[in-house]
């Protein structure tokens, strides 16, 4: 078939689709086109049914020599069909990279690109032309959108950056890409929920193209607290970057992740002095 | 496994298609346009079509049931990162469905 052939037909194949089986053409292209990921995934070893358990050494592991890190979720070489993804959340990875070492420039799209350093200093350099260097209490944001190139690097030449990097699907495709940072003060988290990324532009925090919110909580033993669900449907990931907590019953130690859904609330409690990370995402 | 790979920017698929390349056994083609992915969908027998940058609804969904029409039993997914390291758990649960 020519490519006008193949335009006209496509069309008129469409319509007969849709009005055939009486459903919209969102329909009919949901049925026919996989989103893989972006569906929680329950594990057998859950402590509930609307929880998800995710222990610190239960992380891939990917040593190669300049980078150390963890994988919560599916990168790369690890490959765990069970741990794909917590809703829109879909990388959670836990890197320490060598002085002066890095990632060279490469590209991406469509997916909405968080960094958080928790220890030393990491450059960055990317295709809108931002040159940055982030460090503990920054938090970055990249909407790779239709796409972008980047590289990241440690910006000191004898000692290790440990950063944060998450990857959440986007709730719109093909925006122009964007990039932002922003410095929060950390005593602004102490025995409080400090709100660094949210989808509403006038509020706190970095924005982001989903429906997501992160809190960061630096809390000192016995603290106790509550996070309510700010958009109903939505699950809470938390991760414990430093110490020992307690949400919802479940005892969590340094680097475990703990999704939970269908909820309204999640109740914290720091068991030592303790650094979470909350991630509350779209679960569908 | 055949891969063909659908997106705008000619960079990102150039990296995706060297990613999948690398993978054993995994042969990946690219289109920039959709009469081009028509073009080599119809010239080749593909198991997986990636779907990724640039590729709005309208042309995702013409070229979704084109193919399901020439090949059921073929594999569509949306891409997202643009080549990183998402993109083997991407193709091997695509293969699962």
């Amino acid at each position: 078939m020519d490519r006008n052939g193949f335009l006209k037909k496509s069309i008129t194949t469409l319509a007969a689709a849709v009005g055939a089986a009486k459903v919209t053409k969102a329909e009919k292209q949901a049925e026919i086109v996989q989103q893989v990921g972006f569906e929680h995934l329950p594990s057998l070893n859950n402590k509930t049914m609307n929880s998800v358990l995710h222990k610190a050494n239960t992380r891939g592991h990917a040593n190669h020599g300049w980078l150390d890190t963890n994988h919560t979720f599916s990168f790369a070489h690890y490959y765990d069909p069970e741990r794909m993804n917590f809703g829109a959340l879909r990388v959670l990875n836990d890197d320490f990279v060598d002085g002066g070492q890095g990632f060279g420039r490469h590209p991406h799209d469509n997916m909405e690109i968080i960094s958080i350093p928790l220890a030393g200093d990491l450059e960055h350099k990317d295709s809108m032309g931002n040159v940055a260097v982030i460090r503990q209490n920054d938090v970055q944001i990249m909407s790779a959108g239709t796409g972008v190139y980047h590289s990241e690097y440690n910006k000191n030449p004898d000692s290790k950056v440990n950063f944060l990097q998450i990857w959440l699907f986007p709730k719109e495709r093909n925006i122009t890409p964007r990039y932002d940072q922003r410095t929060f003060k950390p005593e602004d988290r102490v025995n409080k929920l400090q709100q660094i990324v949210s989808p509403v532009k006038e509020d706190n925090g970095v924005w982001i193209n989903q429906d997501a919110w992160f809190h960061l909580g630096n809390f000192k033993k016995d603290f106790k607290t509550d996070y309510t669900i700010n958009k109903k449907g939505n699950g809470v990931y938390a991760f414990v970057i430093n110490g020992d907590v307690t949400i919802n019953g479940q005892k969590l130690n340094k680097r475990d992740g703990f999704g939970v859904w269908d909820t309204d609330k999640l109740s914290i409690a720091a068991d030592s002095d303790a650094e979470v990370l909350l991630m509350e995402v779209p679960m569908n | 496994m055949n891969i063909l790979v659908i997106g705008r920017h000619p960079d990102i698929q150039q990296t995706i298609l060297r990613l999948l390349n690398n993978q054993p056994g995994w042969r990946a083609a690219g289109a920039l346009t959709d009469e081009e992915a028509v073009d080599i969908f119809a010239a080749q027998p593909f198991d997986v079509v990636l779907i990724g940058g640039g590729v709005d609804e309208s042309s995702e969904a013409k070229l979704a049931i084109e193919f399901k029409h020439r090949k059921p039993d073929v594999k569509i997914v949306r891409h997202f990162g643009g080549g990183s390291g998402l993109l083997f758990a991407e193709v091997m649960e695509a293969m699962k469905k």
